[in-house]
């Protein structure tokens, strides 16, 4: 259980952190909260020659509400600080992002595990890859010539692989719009373990939701899974039957849930077989839409 | 093998570096490799050895220590990465004459523990709660346990003896 030799860099500033990635090629990896990357390194899954520290590069910690409604999450932000917001901070619109995170591990990893790392490690069940899909979040990445940006749809790429080159970090993650109506649940054998299938949706009742979601009809929504597939994914099919409209019922929530299970194709492996996963999605659904519309 | 591996296993020499900690208040410089860990480091080089091991990734929850006021797995860092912060162990909890805290007296009363081994690890991750959330009940204490394995007890006795210190330090304030 322990690592690999490797030679430790500290980056004081972003541009540093990626000139010196650059410089060390596919030898180099950085280092965030290491919460993940540590435990793979004791299992020498990962062997880096060399890691750039990135935790204490200035001005990556931070939760900011631009005046077009985006929300706008530093890097390096810890899950914890996402947790223990405020409402100032996050307002109604984000709050399923702050609920989300008794999910993430426990609280020892969440004090030192970071918003960007959690997204940069792609693992398809982690929470964030799943609310940055679930969101349409954009992902901003800085590397040797400069900023781009990624939309969260086209960032995850299989297990662990993302659309990242080398020597580019990820500094900033915006979610465009808010979304009052929005759960995130799953299931692990222990909480706190890596879940074996996730869900996450929103439902939009439009801007004159006013006499609220029980009178109000649907207009739309959001169905997210994670621990389906290789990454995490939207699921069309589910959608519309939210997008159809209608009263935001048990039964209409049942159809959506039905449809969810029907469109995906699990694999099994030994946490779950592919019918046992299929099944969890559907139940996981379910209870992410009623969590949902009694927001 | 690339030669600059080949001439590291002959040599048996392996890049050192040095890390400058701050340990229960007092500075340490040691000399380590990078890859150490933290909880390596308090144990093997600074003689720590009340911080304990157990999975070496992050699931037991043995070796929480708090970094900067908070509870942190001290396997899953390097102790490079620990420079420029506040790291506390369990020795810090006693007084300097070998008082127990309240912590430590309300785990002893409760019976909180059996073997011991993982009792440093929960006492700082109540530690770390506690400073942070003194209003906290039951419940969310826990939620916060679940983050650490404990193989006697059962975690009823350590829940209560957390919850026990807690209230004691609530009727201290109003007093």
């Amino acid at each position: 259980m322990k690592p690999a030799p490797f030679t430790y860099h500290r980056a004081r500033d972003t541009e540093g952190a990626v000139r010196l990635l650059a410089e060390l090629g596919d030898d180099a990896k950085p280092i965030a909260g290491g919460q993940s990357l540590v435990a793979m390194m004791g299992f020498r899954l990962a062997r880096p020659r060399h890691l750039v520290d990135i935790a204490r590069l200035p001005d990556l910690d931070y939760l900011r509400r631009d005046a077009d409604g985006a929300l706008r999450i530093g890097a390096l932000t810890t899950h914890h600080t996402v947790e223990t917001a405020g409402d100032g901070a996050l307002g109604a619109g984000y709050a399923v992002l702050r609920d989300a995170m008794r999910w993430v591990g426990h609280l020892p990893i969440r004090t030192r595990g970071t918003v960007g790392g959690s997204i940069a490690h792609a693992d398809a069940t982690a929470e964030w890859c799943l609310l940055a899909v679930l969101f349409d979040a954009e992902l901003t990445a800085y590397g040797p010539h400069g900023e781009r940006r990624i939309p969260a749809a086209e960032f995850f790429h299989g297990f662990y692989t993302n659309a990242l080159e080398p020597d580019e970090l990820l500094v900033d993650v915006r979610f465009p719009a808010p979304a009052r109506h929005a759960a995130l649940t799953e299931f692990a054998e222990r909480h706190g373990d890596f879940a074996i299938v996730s869900a996450a949706v929103t439902l939009d009742f439009g801007p004159e939701e006013g006499a609220g979601p029980g009178t109000t009809p649907l207009r739309g929504g959001r169905v997210a899974l994670g621990g389906v597939a290789p990454t995490p994914v939207r699921v069309p099919e589910a959608e519309e039957v939210l997008a159809a409209g209608g009263r935001a019922d048990a039964a209409l929530f049942a159809e959506c849930a039905a449809r969810a299970a029907a469109a995906v194709d699990p694999p099994g492996d030994a946490n779950g077989s592919s019918q046992y996963r299929r099944s969890l999605v559907r139940t996981l659904v379910e209870q992410a839409l009623e969590e949902a519309v009694n927001r | 093998m690339t030669a600059e591996s080949t001439a590291q296993a002959r040599t048996g020499y392996r890049e050192r570096q040095l890390v400058v900690l701050d340990v229960n208040g007092t500075e340490h410089e040691v000399l380590v490799e990078p890859r150490r860990t933290l909880v390596d480091v308090l144990r093997h080089d600074l003689g720590l050895t009340g911080t304990h091991v157990g999975c070496e990734h992050g699931i037991c929850g043995a070796c929480t220590v708090l970094v900067d006021g908070r509870p942190a797995r001290a396997c899953l860092m390097f102790a490079a990465q620990a420079e420029g912060s506040a790291v506390r162990t369990v020795e810090s909890l006693a007084g300097p004459d070998g008082e127990l805290s309240d912590l430590q007296e309300a785990f002893t009363r409760h019976h909180a523990l059996q073997c011991g081994f993982c009792t440093p690890g929960f006492l700082m991750l109540a530690e770390g709660h506690l400073a942070a959330c003194p209003r906290t009940d039951k419940a969310e204490i826990r939620e916060v346990v679940a983050a650490n394995l404990c193989r006697c007890t059962g975690y009823q006795t350590i829940v209560e003896a957390i919850d026990d210190c807690a209230r004691q330090r609530r009727n201290r304030e109003e007093d």
